[in-house]
C-alpha cells in the first residue's frame, strides 16, 4: 500500500513508530498527484514547496516526541480558508491574485500541528453550486468516474482525498457542501453543529449556515480531526463557547439501543432506485447491529429548499458586497466609480455568483422582505423545530445523503433548479444547525458511490460518529478506492 | 418671499418641527470590533486591520466597553435599556465603507424612550429621545489634491458610534442648539464622548419641517446634512426654514428630499430626493450574537454615573443660592462646573465666582477659541484675587486688569498686583491730595456742580482716578468728594 492511501491514524502509528518518515509520505502524495492530478482537478493551488519545507520542521517534532495527532500528515484545504502568504481565491476571478495577510482559525490549528500543507483546492465559485462546475478555473472530475462530477462545493477537496491525492481534508457546508460530495466520491464527510467549529477566515457565503468540517477517508479520520479544529474562538462571536468533548472516544462503542429516526419525507416516490436500496440496506445493517429504527416526521422538510435559497442567498448578497474593485483582488478600470464597481463586479463574478446576488438583493429589498427574508426566518424556525420534536424521540436521524449517485459533468449545469435538488437532503441539516456525516453505504448499478446521512442532535456530533463508525466497521464499502 | 410683505409676520405664521439624529463617537481605546486604536489623526490607513479593512473571512467581535458607554448614555437621557438588542446590516456601496455594509441597530436598538431637559426662556422643556442605537463608523475619502484619483482613510472605520434620535419635539434653532449643547454636556459628562464637532466626533443631521400654526399633521420634511459645526447648527436652521417657508409662500411643494449645508455660501443645496434614496437592505447581523444586558449589570452602571448637568444645576442653585440661569450656564460643562466649584471651596462668595466666570472668564475664552481645561489659569487663583478685592487691596476696576493679567499669564494675583504697582491707595490723605488738585484746577465744574447739576460726580471721579491711575479707594475717593463740595 502507498502511503498516500493511508488513513491519518493509520500514518501517525507509522510516523510514530518510525516507521516511515515524514518526506516518504509527501513524497507519495505529491507522486500520486504527478499521475493523476492532471485529470482529477481537485487543486487551484498546489503548495509543493512549502510542504517540503515544513517536512523537515514536522520530522524534527516526531524525532523529539513532540508529534501532535496531525504532525506530518499530508492535508488539503478547500480555498475558501484564508492561508496567510498562500493565495486564496474561492474559485473566483473576483479574488484575482489575493493573498491574505492573515490565517484563517481552522488553519491556524492545522498549521500549528506541523501538518503538510498539500496545496488549496478547487469548490464552486464562493461555494455556491453542488458540483464543482461554478468554479472558475477549471471543473473538478469525480475520481470514480472521471465524466461524472465530484459534487460539490467541497468538490475538489473531496476528490483530493477519494483519489489519493492528501490524506485528509477540510471543507465548508452551507447546504450540503461537505456531505453531498463525499457522498458522491465514496468517502467521509461531516457537517458540525453550526457554531461548533469556527469560521474566521472562512470566506463568508451565508453567514448563519456556513461551517468547516473534515472530510476523510473514514469515520475514526474525522473525530480526528474534529479533535483538532473544533472549539470556541474568541474572533468568532457565532462560535458556541462550549468545551469540546475527545470526539474520538465515541469510536468503538456499540449502538444496542440507538433509536435511529427514518423521516419518511426522505423516502418519497420516484427516488432514485440504488440509493434507496443502499440506504434501505444500510438502516437493515444498523438493526442488524442493535438500533432500533422508528419512523419521524420532519414535516416542513418540503419548505427547505425554497427556504434556504431565500436566506442563504439574502446573506450572500450582502457578504459578497465586498467585492468592489477597491481594496484587493480584480479592478477593473472605468471612468467613474460606479463604472467601477459595476465592471469590476461583471466581470470577476461567475453566473451562479451574480444569481444568488440578485436573488438575494431582491429577498431584502424593501417591500419584498416581510414576503421572504422574513417568511424565511419563520420557515426556518419551523424547521428547526421539527427537528426538535423528532430528536425528542430518537437518538439520531438517518437518510440518504444524496437522492442520486455522481451526475455527468453539464447534465445539470445549465437547469440551476435540478442542481438545487441535489441538496435536498442535506440543506435542512444546515438550517436547522445540527451536525451530519455521511458515510458510503453502497453502490449504484454504474458503479459509482451512494452515501448515507446521519444526522444529530445540536453538539450530538459524538453520537453520529458512534454510529457512523459502528456501521462502516461491520462494512466494507470505505476500503474501496477508485482505480484512477 | 414677495417683495414688499413683512417677512418676520409671514414666519410668524409657521410652526417649525424640528428632530436631531446626533452621531456621537465612543472614546473607547479601540474600535468596536477589532482591536485597532481610535486616536485621532494617526497617518493615513495606519490603524487599521484585516477586520476593519473588510478582508475576506474576517468577523467582528463586539467590543464590550462600547455597550458600556452606551448604556452610560441611555441612562444618563432617561431612556430605557432593552434586555435584548441586536445588530443589523446597513447595505449600501461606498468606498470608504470597506465591507459595503454598515453593522447599526435597526429594529432592536439598545436604548428607546429617553429625554432631555433643555431651559428656554426660563422655561424647562423636555425632548424626547426616540432611541439610541450603537454602530460603526465609516472611513474618508480623500479627494483633494490628488489630480483625478481618490483616496481612502480607513483609520476611523469601525470607531464606536452612537445616533442619538430626538422626537421632532424641537420648536426653534436656538431649541436645537440648546438641544446639541445639552447632549454634548452630558456626553462630557459621562466621558463617553468628547463633543467636538469641527473633528466629526459629534455630528449633526436635521429633520425640519414647518406647518401654520393649528395644523394637526407635520409638514414635508427634509434631511440636512453636514452641519459640521456648533457655530452652524442655528445658521442651518434657520436658513432651511426660510428656504421651506418661501417655498409655500410661493405657492410650491416641499419636496422630501436629503440637503447639504454648504458652510461656505450659508445655503443648503439638494442631495438626493426621496425617489433616489438607498433601500439599505437591512437585515439582522448573523455574525454577531444579539447583546444581552442583565439588570445586575446596568444596576452596576448607574451606580458608577457621575452627577449629571440637570442634577447639578438644581444643586447649585440650592448650594450656593445661584439664580437658574448662572446655574444652567455653569453646569452645562462638567469642567466649568468643577472650576466653579473649587473657587468656591477656597473660600470665595459663590456670586462673586459666578459673576467672574460668566464674564470676563467666558469672553476671553470665547476670544481666544479655548475651553477651560485649555487656560493655566487655577480656580484658587481666582480666589486670590476675589480676596484681595474683599479686602480692599485691589478695586474691582483693576480686578478686570489684574484678571486679564492672571488669565493671559498664569500669574498669581499678588504678583501682579506688586510688579505693576496697582495696590490701592486707601491713605486718606493721599488721596485728598488728588482731590484737592483736581479741584483746583475745575473751577468751573464745581460751579456747575454746586448750582445742582449732581452728574458732575462722575466728572471728578474720573479726573482723580486718572491722576491715580485708578488705585484709589473709589469708596473713600466717593466721601472726600461729597464732602468737600457740598461744603
Ligand atoms: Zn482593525
Amino acid at each position: 500500500m502507498k502511503l498516500n492511501e493511508m488513513t491519518i491514524l493509520g500514518l501517525r502509528k507509522l510516523l510514530d513508530k518510525r516507521e516511515v518518515t515524514v518526506r516518504e509520505v509527501v513524497d507519495d502524495v505529491y507522486g500520486r498527484i504527478d499521475s493523476v492530478e492532471d485529470r482529477v482537478k481537485a487543486f487551484i493551488t498546489i503548495t509543493r514547496e512549502e510542504a517540503y519545507k515544513n517536512t523537515e520542521r514536522a520530522q524534527e517534532a516526531i524525532d523529539s516526541g513532540r508529534a501532535s495527532l496531525l504532525t506530518g500528515i499530508p492535508i488539503a484545504i478547500k480555498d475558501n480558508m484564508c492561508t496567510k502568504g498562500i493565495l486564496t481565491t474561492c474559485a473566483s476571478q473576483i479574488l484575482h491574485n489575493f493573498v491574505p495577510p492573515y490565517e484563517s482559525t481552522v488553519t491556524g490549528k492545522l498549521r500549528g500541528q506541523d501538518c503538510v500543507l498539500v496545496g488549496k483546492t478547487n469548490l464552486d465559485e464562493f461555494a455556491m453550486g453542488s458540483s464543482t462546475e461554478n468554479s472558475s478555473f477549471h471543473t473538478t472530475r469525480n475520481p470514480w468516474n472521471l465524466d461524472c462530477v465530484p459534487g460539490g462545493s467541497s468538490g475538489g477537496s473531496v476528490a483530493a482525498v477519494a483519489a489519493g491525492e492528501c490524506i485528509a481534508a477540510v471543507g465548508s457546508d452551507t447546504g450540503g457542501s461537505i456531505r453531498q460530495p463525499a457522498s458522491l466520491c465514496g468517502i467521509v464527510g461531516l457537517k458540525p453543529t453550526y457554531g461548533r467549529v469556527s469560521r474566521y477566515g472562512l470566506v463568508a457565503f451565508a453567514s448563519s449556515l456556513d461551517q468547516i468540517g473534515p472530510i476523510t477517508k473514514d469515520v475514526a479520520d474525522a473525530a480526528a480531526m474534529m479533535n483538532v479544529i473544533a472549539g470556541h474562538d474568541p474572533l468568532d462571536s457565532t462560535s458556541a463557547p462550549v468545551a469540546s468533548p475527545d470526539f474520538m472516544a465515541a469510536l468503538g462503542r456499540d449502538i444496542k439501543g440507538l433509536r435511529i429516526g427514518i423521516p419518511r419525507e426522505y423516502f418519497i416516490e420516484g427516488m432514485d432506485q440504488d440509493v434507496e436500496k443502499s440506504v434501505r440496506d444500510a438502516i437493515k445493517k444498523l438493526e442488524d447491529l442493535g438500533a432500533r429504527a422508528v419512523e419521524v416526521s420532519l414535516p416542513h422538510t418540503q419548505y427547505a429548499i425554497a427556504t434556504y435559497y431565500i436566506l442563504a442567498t439574502s446573506e450572500a448578497s450582502s457578504n459578497l458586497a465586498r467585492y468592489d474593485g477597491v481594496k484587493y483582488g480584480l479592478r477593473e478600470p472605468a471612468k467613474d466609480l460606479i463604472d467601477m464597481y459595476m465592471n469590476t463586479r461583471a466581470k470577476g463574478f461567475g453566473a451562479e455568483v451574480k444569481r444568488r446576488i440578485m436573488l438575494g438583493t431582491y429577498a431584502l429589498s424593501s417591500g419584498y422582505y416581510d414576503a421572504y427574508y422574513k417568511k424565511g426566518q419563520q420557515v426556518r424556525t419551523l424547521i428547526k423545530n421539527d427537528f426538535d420534536s423528532a430528536f425528542r424521540d430518537v437518538d439520531v436521524i438517518v437518510t440518504p445523503t444524496a437522492p442520486t449517485g455522481a451526475f455527468r459533468i453539464g447534465e445539470k449545469a445549465t437547469d440551476p433548479l435540478q442542481m438545487y435538488l441535489s441538496d435536498i437532503f442535506t440543506i435542512s441539516v444546515n438550517l436547522a444547525g445540527v451536525p451530519g456525516i455521511s458515510v458510503p453505504c453502497g453502490f449504484t448499478r454504474e458503479g459509482l458511490p451512494v452515501g448515507l446521512q446521519i444526522i444529530g442532535k445540536h453538539f450530538g456530533e459524538e453520537t453520529i460518529l458512534q454510529a457512523a463508525h459502528a456501521f462502516e466497521q461491520s462494512t466494507e464499502w470505505h476500503l474501496r478506492r477508485p482505480s484512477l | 418671499m414677495k417683495n414688499g410683505v413683512d417677512a418676520s409676520a409671514i414666519m410668524k405664521k409657521y410652526e417649525v418641527v424640528i428632530g436631531l439624529e446626533v452621531h456621537a463617537q465612543l472614546l473607547t481605546d479601540t474600535k468596536i470590533f477589532c482591536r485597532c486604536s481610535t486616536k485621532f489623526g494617526a497617518e493615513p490607513n495606519t490603524q487599521t486591520c484585516q477586520v476593519c479593512i473588510g478582508m475576506p473571512g474576517v468577523l467582528p467581535v463586539m467590543n464590550r466597553k462600547a455597550i458600556e458607554y452606551a448604556i452610560r448614555t441611555g441612562l444618563a437621557m432617561n431612556c430605557s435599556i432593552a434586555p435584548y438588542s441586536r445588530f443589523a446590516r446597513k447595505n449600501y456601496f461606498y468606498p470608504d465603507l470597506p465591507k459595503n455594509y454598515q453593522i447599526s441597530q435597526y429594529e432592536l436598538p439598545l436604548c428607546e424612550h429617553g429625554l432631555v431637559e433643555i431651559i428656554i426662556d426660563n422655561e424647562v422643556k423636555r425632548i424626547g429621545i426616540t432611541r439610541i442605537h450603537m454602530e460603526e463608523d465609516a472611513g474618508k475619502n480623500i479627494h483633494e489634491g490628488k489630480g483625478d484619483h481618490s483616496f481612502v482613510d480607513l483609520n476611523r472605520t469601525g470607531v464606536p458610534l452612537m445616533e442619538i434620535v430626538s422626537e421632532p419635539d424641537l420648536r426653534s434653532p436656538r431649541e436645537a442648539a440648546e438641544y446639541m449643547k445639552k447632549l454634548r454636556g452630558i456626553l462630557r459628562y459621562l466621558g463617553v464622548c468628547d463633543g467636538n464637532m469641527e473633528q466629526g466626533s459629534l455630528r449633526c443631521d436635521a429633520n425640519i419641517s414647518v406647518r401654520p400654526f393649528g395644523q394637526k399633521e407635520f409638514g414635508t420634511r427634509t434631511e440636512l446634512k453636514n452641519i459640521n459645526s456648533f457655530k452652524f447648527v442655528e445658521k442651518a436652521l434657520e436658513y432651511e426654514i426660510k428656504r421651506q417657508i418661501s417655498v409655500i409662500e410661493d405657492g410650491g411643494k416641499i419636496i422630501q428630499e436629503t440637503r447639504l449645508w454648504d458652510s461656505a455660501a450659508g445655503v443648503t443645496l439638494s442631495m438626493r430626493s426621496k425617489e433616489e434614496a438607498h433601500d439599505y437592505r437591512y437585515f439582522p447581523e448573523p455574525d454577531l450574537a444579539p447583546v444581552v444586558v442583565g439588570q445586575d449589570w446596568i444596576a452596576e452602571i448607574k451606580k458608577s454615573l457621575p452627577e449629571l448637568p440637570d442634577e447639578k444645576r438644581n444643586r447649585f442653585m440650592t448650594q450656593y443660592g445661584l439664580p437658574d440661569h448662572d446655574a444652567e450656564l455653569l453646569t452645562v460643562e462638567r469642567a466649568v462646573a468643577d472650576w466653579f466649584e473649587l473657587a468656591v471651596q477656597a473660600g470665595s462668595q459663590p456670586k462673586a465666582v459666578a459673576n467672574w466666570m460668566m464674564g470676563d472668564l467666558m469672553r476671553m475664552l470665547n476670544e481666544d477659541n479655548k475651553s477651560i481645561e485649555d487656560v493655566t489659569l487655577k480656580p484658587d487663583q481666582m480666589a486670590g484675587m476675589l480676596k484681595m478685592i474683599d479686602e480692599g487691596t485691589i478695586s474691582g476696576k483693576i480686578a478686570k486688569t489684574v484678571f486679564e493679567a492672571m488669565y493671559r499669564t498664569g500669574k498669581n494675583a499678588e504678583d501682579i498686583v506688586k510688579e505693576q504697582g496697582l495696590v490701592q491707595i486707601s491713605d486718606t490723605s493721599e488721596i485728598e491730595k488728588a482731590v484737592d488738585d483736581i479741584l483746583a484746577k475745575s473751577p468751573g465744574e464745581i460751579e456747575r456742580f454746586r448750582a445742582g447739576d449732581e452728574k458732575l460726580i462722575g466728572f471728578f471721579v474720573g479726573q482723580v482716578m486718572k491722576a491715580t491711575k485708578g488705585k484709589a479707594n473709589p469708596k473713600i475717593l466717593n466721601d472726600l468728594l461729597i464732602k468737600k463740595l457740598r461744603v
